[in-house]
């Protein structure tokens, strides 16, 4: 495949646009520092000068450059892409609640205070637990945080405990959450049925482990069919269930982790509450937890006294704080808007279409796709390359391909308990064409792996780039822009 | 449910092509005890003009008043072109660029950003972003005890923020090493180095120092990095206002190891505390133990330069319980604002913007010592924050009242100094109006008066 | 697959080269690297007196996806390490044999190399594993 078809250099870093004496943004001409000069730095060597039409112009151009939920179908598995409805940003935007400063006397933020009310209400609910805390800023501070409550609950029992069972097939924030807390990982093997049985975490249990961390459905996509005869086991050696809700939008309306016998779980909802996902956040992870646990959870926390509401910071057996003020205020008003917009027969329906979104593309697929695991799929399908190992083509060659197509790769890779797993989440958003047009895709590019594997070896040939030197950049690592030597 | 696209005969043709009967029999892996129990207690959905009215009703019963108040939260002027390129949703709705061939708009602005906090620290690196400055210092501190083996003392300044401390302590809780400890304040507000020294012995894995301290107060960073040197620990600085460091001396050009900020500042509504930004960077030889995300420069097969997340066996999805961190999700389109917000302001604006706040908060505390006899409680330097001691009684809720908030009280959140009961902290922005400044030094000036 | 016939091996991929003097030099297999893929970072041990029993993680090597440590193949103590190594970690990709070696070990206990694998022990064992 020749070069032709890309542009030789895409846009140069902002660096290297560089005029002189230009500033886009410079309200504080002309004035002289106040301070002693022994306190103060040389002037930004290396900072840019440019107009405000000339940096408008280059992020817009970058922009352009990313595939996005909204340019294109976007399943990654396990990321829950769905659509991020325009009317949360409008509301995050309100003078309201932008414009104001944590700190601001309570009873001029009322109507702060009553959106976290409120939120907590609705996330209890779906969780099927009793309190919630929104301060987490991610999904993996939340599962921090639930750990943290855990192990502090068995403290005042008199004995942390020192292991925490997680299944193989775990995102990897569990354990590394776990051993932020001190706690030993232990690993729970997947069955053939790509879940795990009561038997195998029986096996495991003892009076040193302090909980289970479970996805539920599992990473897989899969229900664990067993999780309430092993909740009750954990429970029987004094153990708690952690219940890590990434996988949410499974669930909602149809059963609650609550139920399951989870004792506390942490929402992201920059995933199944259709916060964007930026790039890479900002996110919120609100931990949701049964009543008893609740003066775990870090402060401080909403409380009324006399009608009106205040942040009451008097709570002696909180594990502390994890995050500065209350969280990611901004990511909770679009969570929130999302949540009164869609009602809880909205959110019911989206599981709904979401799990037979996913039915539809599995049923499609496993013609040419290998099928690791039988059992029933809900929101996400994990598929192989076992198929296209025949012709030299491994899972990496299929996502790159797929980008040629107009569809962002689904997650690869992930959960290592599968060899080259590609697991993909349609999500409740896309309307059958798209998805017919994705799985039309996928079918091609099976054809292309029989006919012509050395394409997609090669692919991307349409995207900007094409792949990238990830070894060089990690042998010779350049973090930081700097002025090339003359 | 307007976000669904289905209609009946998709869900129709979807189910016969699933060879399933009905939706509900889609769930039939879930036990049916638990479907039974599962139907959601909530109100139906409202069409988007209800959605937005209940919004718009909960957000007016928030004032939103002029301030002088900061401690970790500024009010600063966010341009219109930083919100013009948050709202492409190319970025806003595009994930973590772990295809980096369609996401070079995300890596390329991510590389910027580290550019940019490497020159305003003076470090060599930094990450692509941390939650919030206080978890980010709690994040350098849990590196510093990984780098520091055997170690266990961590002193961490008075003047450092009261929540990033105790977010460090939540985060140390159950680490299994490191136990805190504070180094006081000298009568001019900063760190007081004769105790530091007294106190600081080899089994210290880190030294933290705010920059400028919570009390606005330009800490001596050079003096507490030789100290720690000596003993080989770590210095951190932690930055709540991180328009401080386009004007002062970089943490790294103080001696420091690890400097932590608070991006909010740059381009960042205060949005009731969130989504900030949390800004690291250190020394090239750390960064293995760095954790975050890093995005790295290389070329494509054809040669052409491009960006990639790398050196990912240091974070979670790889190295999983061993990982420097847990953290997975970070901040991105919060620093695609502060990448934005730095472009815009470029090398001359960003001084200046710094220099003008400087020069406000000074001529602020000038009228205020000048026309109400107030003086600063802290003698040493400050950027664009200082403590002064208020009126007591109804002073407070009175100029609220008028429409501004003078500052943030001290008092309730050191409860064991009755010392700083009185104690206001002061912040002065660009944003602040002549009128606000007239309100609030006419008022202190009255109850002295009075 | 190289596998000189001349050294001993481990299950965990390592070879030893029992060199004059009682001390061994280390390196992991041609398996070992392909397995990895480009290896891009390594972290060794430190020269000196500190004790290493075998079997014991005492370095690790970094691809761009995966991490790995490397198990001592019998117990000592360090007396030189590969020093271009961390600056050209490559070079265990291209020549794991020869300038991609690790460590020098003194040895302690001279009956573990008896419980090392010859190269046709190695081979089978690694075609087993295929």
């Amino acid at each position: 495949m020749t070069t032709s078809q890309r542009q030789p250099e895409l846009e140069a870093p902002i660096f290297e646009k560089s005029g002189s004496g230009r500033a886009g943004y410079h309200p504080g001409e002309g004035i002289e520092p106040p301070l002693d000069v022994s306190l103060l730095r040389d002037d930004l060597d290396g900072f840019p000068e440019l107009s405000e039409p000339e940096v408008l112009r280059h992020y817009t151009r970058l922009s352009s450059l990313n595939f996005s939920a909204v340019t294109h179908f976007y399943p990654l598995g396990s990321c829950t892409m769905k659509y991020n409805p325009i009317v949360n940003e409008r509301a995050a935007a309100l003078p309201g609640f932008s414009g104001i400063h944590p700190y601001a006397p309570v009873e001029t933020v009322q109507g702060a205070l009553d959106l976290v009310c409120e939120l907590e209400r609705w996330l209890a609910e779906i969780s099927g637990l009793d309190a919630v805390s929104l301060q987490p800023a991610a999904g993996a501070q939340g599962e921090l945080t639930g750990i943290k409550i855990i192990r502090r609950w068995h403290l005042a029992r008199g004995n942390a405990r020192s292991k925490i069972l997680i299944p193989e097939s775990a995102h990897g924030t569990n354990p590394a959450s776990a051993a932020l807390s001190g706690y030993d990982a232990v690993v729970i093997p997947t069955d053939e049925r790509g879940l795990m049985s009561a038997d195998s975490v029986k096996a495991l249990l003892d009076d040193e482990v302090a909980a289970l961390m479970v996805t539920n459905p599992s990473t897989l996509g899969l229900f664990e069919v067993e999780i309430e005869e092993i909740a009750k086991a954990v429970h029987d050696v004094g153990a708690l269930v952690y219940m890590d809700g990434a996988n949410m939008n499974a669930l909602m309306g149809k059963a609650k982790p609550g139920d399951m016998g989870a004792d506390v779980l942490q929402f992201n909802l920059h995933k199944t509450f259709s916060t964007p996902h930026g790039g890479g956040g900002p996110g919120a992870g609100p931990v949701a937890v049964r009543a008893d646990l609740e003066k775990y959870l870090p402060g401080p926390r909403v409380a009324e006294k006399d009608g009106a509401l205040y942040w009451d910071a008097d709570r002696p057996d909180s594990i502390g704080k994890v995050r500065s003020f209350y969280g990611n205020f901004g990511i909770l008003v679009r969570a929130y808007t999302y949540m009164l917009a869609c009602g809880g027969d909205g959110l019911t329906e989206i599981t709904e279409k979401a799990v037979l979104a996913a039915n539809y593309i599995r049923a499609r697929l496993i013609d040419r796709y290998h099928l690791p695991y039988d059992t029933p799929s809900l929101h996400e399908v994990v598929l192989t390359d076992k198929v296209q190992n025949a012709h030299g083509i491994k899972t990496l060659d299929v996502a790159k391909r797929l980008l040629d197509y107009g569809f962002h790769a689904p997650t690869i890779y992930f959960p290592l308990v599968v060899s080259g797993a590609i697991m993909i989440e349609p999500t409740e958003s896309e309307s059958v064409e798209t998805l017919d047009a994705f799985v039309d895709a996928m079918l091609r590019i099976a054809d292309e792996a029989e006919n012509d594997p050395q394409r997609l070896r090669e692919a991307p040939e349409t995207t900007p780039l094409a792949r990238l030197d990830e070894t060089r950049a990690a042998r010779h690592p350049v973090l930081t822009w700097k002025k090339a030597k003359d | 449910m307007r976000y669904v696209p289905h209609s009946d005969s998709d869900v129709q043709r979807m189910l016969d092509v699933t060879g399933t009967a009905s939706v509900a029999d889609l769930f039939a892996s879930i036990p049916k005890a638990l479907r039974e129990k599962g139907a959601l207690a909530l109100p139906d959905g409202l069409g988007e003009q209800e959605v937005l009215a209940s919004l718009e009703s909960l957000a007016h019963r928030n004032r939103v008043l002029g301030t002088f108040q900061g401690a970790g939260s500024y009010n600063h002027f966010v341009p219109s072109v930083v919100q013009q390129v948050l709202s492409r949703s190319e970025l806003a709705t595009a994930y973590t660029p772990y295809q980096p061939e369609v996401s070079q708009g995300t890596l390329q602005i991510c590389f910027e950003f580290q550019t940019y906090i490497s020159i305003m620290t003076g470090l060599d690196v930094a990450n692509a972003s941390m939650y919030d400055g206080a978890s980010a210092l709690a994040e350098a501190v849990l590196m510093s005890l990984r780098i520091g083996r055997k170690r266990s003392r961590i002193l961490i300044s008075e003047g450092v923020h009261p929540e990033y401390v105790g977010v460090v302590e939540t985060y140390l809780d159950g680490f299994g090493r490191g136990a805190v400890e504070r180094i006081p304040l000298g009568t001019d507000g900063r760190t007081d180095m004769a105790a530091l020294e007294e106190m600081i012995d080899d089994d210290v894995a880190c030294v933290c120092i705010g920059y400028p301290n919570f009390f606005g107060v330009i800490e001596d960073l050079g003096r507490a990095s030789a100290i720690a040197a000596k003993h080989k620990a770590l210095t951190i600085s932690a930055t709540s206002e991180m328009l401080a460091l386009a004007l002062l001396k970089s943490p790294g050009e103080c001696g420091v190891d690890i400097a932590v900020a608070e991006g909010q500042s740059l381009g960042l509504a205060m949005s009731y505390g969130g989504p900030g930004v949390g800004l690291f960077a250190t020394k090239r030889s750390h960064v293995r133990q760095m954790p975050g995300r890093l995005v790295g420069e290389t070329v494509d097969d054809e040669g052409r330069r491009g960006y990639v997340l790398t050196l990912s066996t240091r974070e979670q999805h790889i190295r999983r319980e061993k990982a420097t961190s847990n953290i997975c999700t970070n901040q991105g389109l919060a620093a695609v604002a502060a990448t934005v917000f730095l472009g815009l302001a470029g090398r001359q604006g960003l001084r200046g913007l710094a220099v003008l706040n400087a020069s406000r908060a000074a001529e602020v505390a000038a009228r205020i010592e000048s026309e109400a006899g107030l003086r600063r409680v802290y003698s040493a330097p400050v950027f664009n924050e200082f403590v002064i001691e208020a009126p007591g009684g109804d002073w407070f809720a009175d100029v609220v009242a008028h429409g501004v908030v003078p500052g943030v009280r001290l008092g309730p959140m050191f409860p064991d100094r009755p010392d700083m009961a009185g104690h206001l902290l002061v912040t002065v922005t660009e944003c602040n109006t002549p009128d606000q400044v007239d309100t609030l030094v006419r008022s202190l000036a009255a109850r002295r008066a009075a | 697959m190289e596998i000189p016939s001349n050294l001993r091996y481990t299950k965990e991929h390592e070879w030893v080269r029992v060199d004059d003097g009682g001390t061994v030099t280390i390196g992991i297999t041609d398996y070992a690297q392909k397995q990895l893929g480009d290896i891009v970072f390594v972290e060794l041990p430190e020269v000196g007196d500190t004790l290493i029993s075998k079997d014991e993680p005492f370095a690790f090597v970094e691809s761009v996806k995966a991490v790995s440590d490397i198990f001592a193949p019998v117990t000592g103590t360090v007396k030189e390490v590969n020093d271009e190594l961390p600056n050209s970690p490559e070079a265990m990709n291209e020549e794991p044999y020869g300038d991609g070696w690790l460590v020098i070990m003194e040895l302690v206990h001279k009956h573990e190399l008896d419980e090392l694998l010859s190269a046709v022990d190695y081979e089978a064992y690694v075609n087993e594993l295929a």
